[in-house]
């Protein structure tokens, strides 16, 4: 692991609260089966707000909160560029569109109360969906990759396993992984 | 509306928590919203539960949004509003906090021992949650292939990874998955 702060200094030219909302909005409404892979790709990829390792970092705090992960990565985000007023900024953005078409789809499903049609769609949907969170694993993977550190490699393939082969619940293995790969971190950090 | 205002009481506290203990998202708290929607409340059969959910998990956002669409159906807008405000709100206010002190202490070694121990640790939970997803979702060869085509899209190319998501809704609909 590098040495260098990750949360300072912000890449140039910081943000205002309005390319905040807008930013964030944009990809929660083009976010069907999980906002998180559009998130990555306008953070990293198209507005270049963060470096892939940066993503890596504040995910990683992100999703060891409590609470969606999206929202708060939108919290960390938006407070690095502009404070209390981003944070709020980008999470109103990420939640104003979605909370409307929700209550929209509420009426409707009130309205003619079945689903048929949506379930079909979303068979397809899933698919596509799970293909994204492959690609964003992918990349996410790819510093790690590129560092040739065994450690990291050895506890990120222990998580995986855990989660997705021996099929143990994600509470435990956050509370059984996550000490051991911080204190084998300490030996390697400044 | 005496009902309907204890509806967003309730609604308001037992999100609230809710939200502090849902590490990971949605899918830890499923079953207490389940229980609380279903059995302790009585707002919905299970099966009503059920729907919304899909409904929730075919809109785009934030996938913990099903609570928006619970409030709703118990109490109308302002059962939206208030679960989504209470879902959201505390953990993203701790968020706050402990992102601030992250920064505070961005030189010190624990906290830099901190952040490059969990990297890994959720690169590889990251793996594990899109391996499970397409596990569920591939349940055919076209199903599969979909989940594949996009994975090499959206990891080789730039093209916008919505064009894939419609294709696959598209094949869904014909019901050929």
């Amino acid at each position: 692991m590098t040495s260098f702060p990750a949360e300072i200094p912000p890449l140039e030219p910081r943000p205002s609260l309005a390319t905040l909302f807008l930013a964030f909005s944009g990809v929660a409404i083009v976010g069907f089966g999980g906002v998180l892979p559009f998130a990555r790709r306008m953070l990293v990829e198209q507005r270049k707000w963060m470096t892939a390792e940066e993503f890596n970092e504040a995910f990683s705090l992100a999703q060891f909160l409590p609470g969606g992960n999206i929202l708060n990565l939108a919290v960390l985000v938006g407070r690095q560029f502009r404070g209390a007023l981003g944070a709020l900024t980008a999470v109103a953005g990420l939640l104003a569109a979605p909370v409307m078409i929700m209550i929209l789809l509420g009426i409707a499903y009130a309205r003619y109360g079945q689903i048929g049609a949506v379930h079909d769609a979303l068979v397809g949907v899933a698919a596509g969906a799970a293909g994204l969170i492959v690609a964003m694993a992918a990349k996410m993977a790819e510093p790690l990759i590129r560092k040739r550190a065994v450690i990291p490699a050895v506890m990120a393939v222990l998580a995986f396993t855990s989660v997705a082969v021996a099929e143990l619940p994600l509470i435990i293995v956050i509370a059984v992984l996550a000490p051991i790969s911080i204190a084998l971190a300490w030996r390697e950090v400044p | 509306m005496k009902d309907g205002e204890s509806a967003l009481w309730i609604i308001a506290i037992n999100f609230a928590l809710l939200s502090l203990i849902a590490v990971g998202g949605i899918n830890p708290i499923l079953p207490e919203l389940h229980r609380q929607a279903v059995d302790a409340h009585g707002w919905m059969s299970s099966a009503r539960f059920t729907d919304l959910f899909a409904i929730a998990q075919g809109a785009p956002g934030p996938n913990i949004l099903v609570v928006t669409l619970i409030g709703w159906d118990v109490a109308g807008v302002p059962g939206a509003l208030v679960a989504t405000a209470a879902i959201c709100g505390p953990s993203c206010v701790l968020a706050y906090f402990v992102s601030r002190i992250w920064d505070r202490f961005r030189l010190a070694r624990w906290r830099n021992a901190i952040q490059a121990g969990l990297v890994p640790v959720t690169v590889g939970l990251v793996a594990a949650g899109a391996y499970i997803l397409a596990r569920t979702a591939d349940t055919s060869f076209l199903a599969f292939a979909i989940t594949v085509i996009t994975a090499a899209a959206l990891f080789f190319t730039r093209i916008h990874p919505l064009l894939f998501l419609a294709a696959g809704a598209a094949f869904g609909l014909a019901g050929m998955l």
